[in-house]
């Protein structure tokens, strides 16, 4: 294989990777790394060094967007993001001291329960929440727009969400994932953030969180210019068409299709793990 | 403490929306033109990289990255985009210090120079 034709593959299969995960709210970082190692038989550190930057594009171009719709707390954000970059930069420093086995271990299981997670049915209720002391003090209650207007909510659980958030940060730094599914549930279960506010709130942190570890995977090496070019333009645009595809599509039964995928890279990477093939 | 204003919030995400779909943009746009540079340069077979060897020295920290881009290389310039898209999100905190300090929220001025100081340690390699 020329290099020619390993930039068009990996190109390709990032592209599907981006469109998928945008439109399965999965993300496409989640898949780049079993793509990289199970199909392309890279090393493991090659293909989160190169899902880590395409992790940044993505989150960075959508939440240009949703920032602007006024979905995302950016208070929320802001002050949960000290969590997230601390978690992610002692994940980092156990990335470079634990054995690439145990990494491709670790990866299996967190993305079964992303593919498990993502299976779920979200629900929107309205939640009457009282207002909180320390949310209060930190300002965080905010409004966000629906179909009726304007609609306030008050956040609760500050330090449990801050608490859940530091372990987000530690497996994005660990696995180069932008942790999403972590993230949400900080806000939606512990914060009780509306669920749209928690989505678009999670991504916007995770440019944030993968930028602190992205620095120090840069000098290590992690960071390989021949395979991050091709995986950081296939998922960008992927996701980019993902999210326009979005609006009008019935995603439901490809959820289905792409977690069991999900479901069976998962377990090989796990089994690839403990045979130390990886 | 006053509570902040909700034109001041508004104006704050639409200039960080701008911040961020140009930081991307630009990135995007680095990365494909060195993409583009390094296919048309190396039309060898491809590097094996079942073997973790490390990306080469010089694409390892900034100024070896610049020094390369400015020799306009394929590697330097798909690395420098790949720089301009990790300041991203650095910028964009960057920028909501001020803002914060613009909207005199203090508490929040504290907790965005923390995660700024964090990020530039890590990017200047930390130590680690």
């Amino acid at each position: 294989m020329n290099t020619l034709e390993f930039t068009l593959l990996l190109g390709m299969g990032s592209l599907l990777a981006g469109f998928l995960g945008s439109l399965t709210g999965l993300g496409g970082g989640m898949v780049i790394v079993p793509l990289l190692t199970l199909l392309f038989h890279v090393d493991i550190r090659y293909a989160i060094g190169a899902a880590l930057v395409s992790v940044i594009a993505t989150s960075s171009g959508a939440a240009a967007a949703y920032v602007r719709e006024g979905y995302s707390n950016i208070r929320v954000g802001m002050f949960l993001e000290i969590a997230t970059t601390i978690g992610a930069m002692a994940g980092v420093v156990l990335a470079l001291y634990l054995h690439v086995s145990v990494i491709a271990i670790i990866f299996g299981v967190v993305l079964m329960h992303s593919a498990f997670a993502s299976l779920l049915e979200k629900s929107d209720g309205v939640r009457d929440g009282k207002p909180d002391r320390v949310a209060t003090w930190l300002r965080m209650d905010s409004t966000y727009p629906t179909e009726t207007g304007l609609q306030k909510y008050h956040v609760r659980g500050v330090p449990g969400g801050f608490g859940l958030m530091f372990g987000a940060g530690v497996l994005s730094g660990l696995l180069g994932i932008g942790s999403g599914a972590v993230k949400v549930l900080a806000m939606d279960r512990v914060m009780k953030l509306p669920f749209k506010v928690s989505t678009t709130t999670s991504n916007f942190m995770i440019g944030v969180t993968a930028a602190a570890s992205a620095g120090i995977y840069l000098s290590r090496g992690y960071i390989e210019p021949a395979i991050a070019m091709p995986v950081m333009l296939g998922v960008l645009g992927g996701s980019l068409v993902g999210a326009r595809v979005l609006a009008g599509a019935k995603v439901r039964s490809l959820r289905i299709v792409f977690s069991v995928v999900i479901g069976i890279l998962a377990v090989e990477m796990i089994y690839n793990g403990f045979a130390g093939k990886l | 403490m006053k509570a902040p204003s909700l034109q001041e919030d508004q104006r704050m995400d639409e200039i960080m929306s701008v911040l961020l779909r140009t930081g991307v943009l630009l990135a995007a746009g680095l990365v494909f033109v060195g993409g583009v540079i390094f296919l048309v340069r190396h039309p060898m077979p491809a590097s094996d990289y079942r073997v973790f060897q490390g990306a080469a020295p010089e694409m390892r920290s900034i100024r070896g990255i610049l020094g390369d881009a400015a020799k306009f290389h394929g590697r330097g310039l798909i690395q420098l985009g790949l720089l301009v898209l990790i300041a991203t999100p650095v910028a964009r905190v960057l920028f909501s210090v001020f803002a914060f300090i613009y909207e005199k929220d203090w508490t929040y001025v504290a907790a965005t120079l923390i995660v700024l100081g964090l990020l530039s340690y890590s990017l200047i390699g930390g130590g680690f």
